[in-house]
């Protein structure tokens, strides 16, 4: 075997794999014998698909029509307040998130994570068939977005009521929940009071009064980006190695990004925390 | 009664009007079926022939062609909604009030538009998952996914910009709380990290812009109907034929 060869499949899956890859690329050549004519094939399939689909749409339209509430009037707010329900994955993060974060920046986040899939994607294992063996991470990643995309879209519709409090299905809707005794806390306050650390700014820029604390919860921040780059990289090399350096770092930053809001989500459930990073211009 | 109906059938596929309109017989031999993808131009967006693979249901759960279908639905009920309908702060409510006591049908097509926009919201992010699933955007499929992804966020924002339409409570506060996101833009929001540093204020920001104003009035409803009626429709048009001729070239990821 010349060197170039052995060079070129190293890269490629082992050998049962490899084998199964090219049988697959072999099979996308169309031939007649493996075709079928469009018509009447797949135009009545079609044909039986806008049927069911357009009885649905009119059975659903005669049972429940579309709503309409009192006139607009900005003198009376509703409470709660809900977006269109495709938007209420959004406002729920609005719970945990000032709105620049909750609807814009994690939305953009969302909307280039997805774009960039395809580029950073350079696996060419299952591609055109369902496969979760072939491409473990990516079917994971992808899923436990969507998943988290799902969940809060379900909690925003189901389980928030007035004030935007929790309402379990069988609380009554019309009355108050009490006001929760729980008092949010910003963690560069939990840090100063935990490990005792001086009030008194270490430096002062513009309007900005820099804490011992305060640059703890940078540190901290940073951290969380730093060793979620690095781990990877350390222990996964081959990982790594499979996406070059642009991907991965691409990959890595919206893949931390995205497990950085639960993250922040446990962080205000489980230690009633406000925010994890604080200056005068934004807070996280 | 069958042999009526055929009788029937072949005396009309040879009238001269017949011929005019389809330029060839019933799709009943090879040669017409395959001529009925040539020269139809709805059909024309399918191949000839397809890999018998791109049958299977379970592939595509015919979720992309759902979507264009409520695309479609859409497109109809919604004409038929601005004949009745003028964006005007002091009607557009009882407008739409009157779609449901006074329009035959009126409250059939409002109920049919939003069940629709229902469904293609739904079915548009069921289509993408799908498409992810089965690895359909890798090569030579990626530019087509980005298109996709566009499509993703226009379908959206058509949804949004109609919720205002209805002028109601609802309309009115959930854009209410969309403005204030805009308003918290980074940069360029009134209310949003750096946005006063660079002169940002309630008259010059991100929502002023997306509503035309400070509050949620008359210009941000005449900005949301010409975007939802006009501006959208054909940016999603647009963006629909290019994913479609995209499909068309690269055919098929489906399997075998
Ligand atoms: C208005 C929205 C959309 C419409 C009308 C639409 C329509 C379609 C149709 C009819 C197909 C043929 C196969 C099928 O039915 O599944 C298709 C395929 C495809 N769509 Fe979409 N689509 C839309 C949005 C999207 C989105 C949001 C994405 C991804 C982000 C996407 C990515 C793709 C790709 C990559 C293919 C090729 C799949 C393959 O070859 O297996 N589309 N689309």
């Amino acid at each position: 075997m010349s060197e170039n060869a052995s060079e070129s499949s190293k890269s490629l899956p082992k050998q049962g794999k490899l084998a199964d890859l090219i049988k697959k690329t072999a099979s996308e050549k169309i031939g007649p014998e493996n075709t079928v004519l469009v018509w009447p094939n797949l135009v009545y399939l079609e044909l039986i698909a806008i049927m069911v689909a357009v009885a649905t749409i009119l059975f659903l339209s005669l049972v429940s029509p579309a709503p309409l509430e009192e006139l607009a009037s900005a003198d009376t707010t509703p409470n709660p307040t809900k977006a269109p329900w495709y938007f209420l994955g959004l406002q729920e993060l609005l719970v945990y998130f000032d709105p620049w974060l909750a609807g814009m920046v994690l939305p953009t986040f969302i909307i280039i994570g997805l774009v960039l899939i395809p580029y950073v994607d350079p696996s060419p294992l299952g591609k055109g068939y369902y496969t979760f063996k072939e491409r473990k991470f990516s079917m994971l990643g992808f899923g436990f977005g969507l998943a988290l995309w799902w969940v809060l879209i379900l909690i925003g519709v189901f389980f928030r009521g007035l004030d935007w409090s929790w309402y379990w299905p069988w609380d009554d809707p019309h009355v108050h929940q009490p006001a929760g005794a729980v008092k949010l806390v910003d963690l560069e306050i939990l840090l100063q009071d935990f490990l005792g650390l001086n009030e008194a700014p270490l430096v002062t820029l513009g309007r900005y009064a820099v804490t011992m604390s305060n640059l703890l919860t940078w540190a901290m921040f940073l951290g969380f980006y730093a060793v979620g780059f690095t781990v990877p990289f350390l222990f996964f090399r081959e990982f790594y190695r499979k996406l070059g350096f642009v991907r991965y770092n691409l990959v890595m930053f919206f893949f931390i990004s995205m497990m950085g809001v639960p993250m922040k989500i446990f962080l205000r459930l489980l230690a009633d925390i406000k925010y994890v990073l604080v200056t005068p211009w934004f807070k996280i | 009664m069958l042999k009526l109906l055929q009788k029937i059938r072949s005396i009309v596929n040879q009238t001269q009007v017949f011929k005019s309109i389809f330029r060839h017989g019933y799709p009943d031999t090879d040669a017409n079926r395959a001529l009925v993808m040539f020269s139809n131009v709805i059909l024309h967006l399918h191949p000839v022939r397809v890999r018998r693979g791109a049958l299977k249901i379970k592939f595509t759960w015919c979720l992309g062609g759902l979507t264009f279908l409520f695309f479609i639905l859409l497109a109809i009920t919604g004409v038929i909604l601005m004949f009745y309908y003028v964006p005007d702060t002091r009607r557009a409510y009882n407008d739409i009030r009157d779609l449901g006591t006074v329009i035959y049908f009126g409250s059939l097509f409002r109920a049919v538009h939003r069940w629709s926009a229902h469904a293609m919201v739904f079915s548009v992010w069921m289509h993408m998952t799908r498409v992810f699933m089965t690895g359909s955007y890798k090569p030579p499929r990626e530019f087509n996914w980005v298109v996709g992804v566009i499509l993703l966020v226009t379908t959206l924002v058509l949804s949004w910009t109609g919720y205002l339409l209805p002028w109601d409570q609802l309309a009115l506060w959930a854009v209410t709380v969309g403005s204030k996101m805009a308003e918290a833009t980074p940069f360029v929001g009134a209310a949003g990290p750096f946005g006063p540093e660079l002169g940002r204020n309630s008259g010059n920001d991100m929502a002023f812009a997306l509503l035309g104003g400070t509050v949620v009035g008359q210009s941000a409803l005449l900005r949301f109907y010409v975007l939802h009626c006009l501006a959208l429709p054909l940016i999603t048009a647009l963006f629909i034929a290019v994913h479609f001729w995209r499909i068309r070239k690269d055919g098929f990821s489906g399997p075998l």
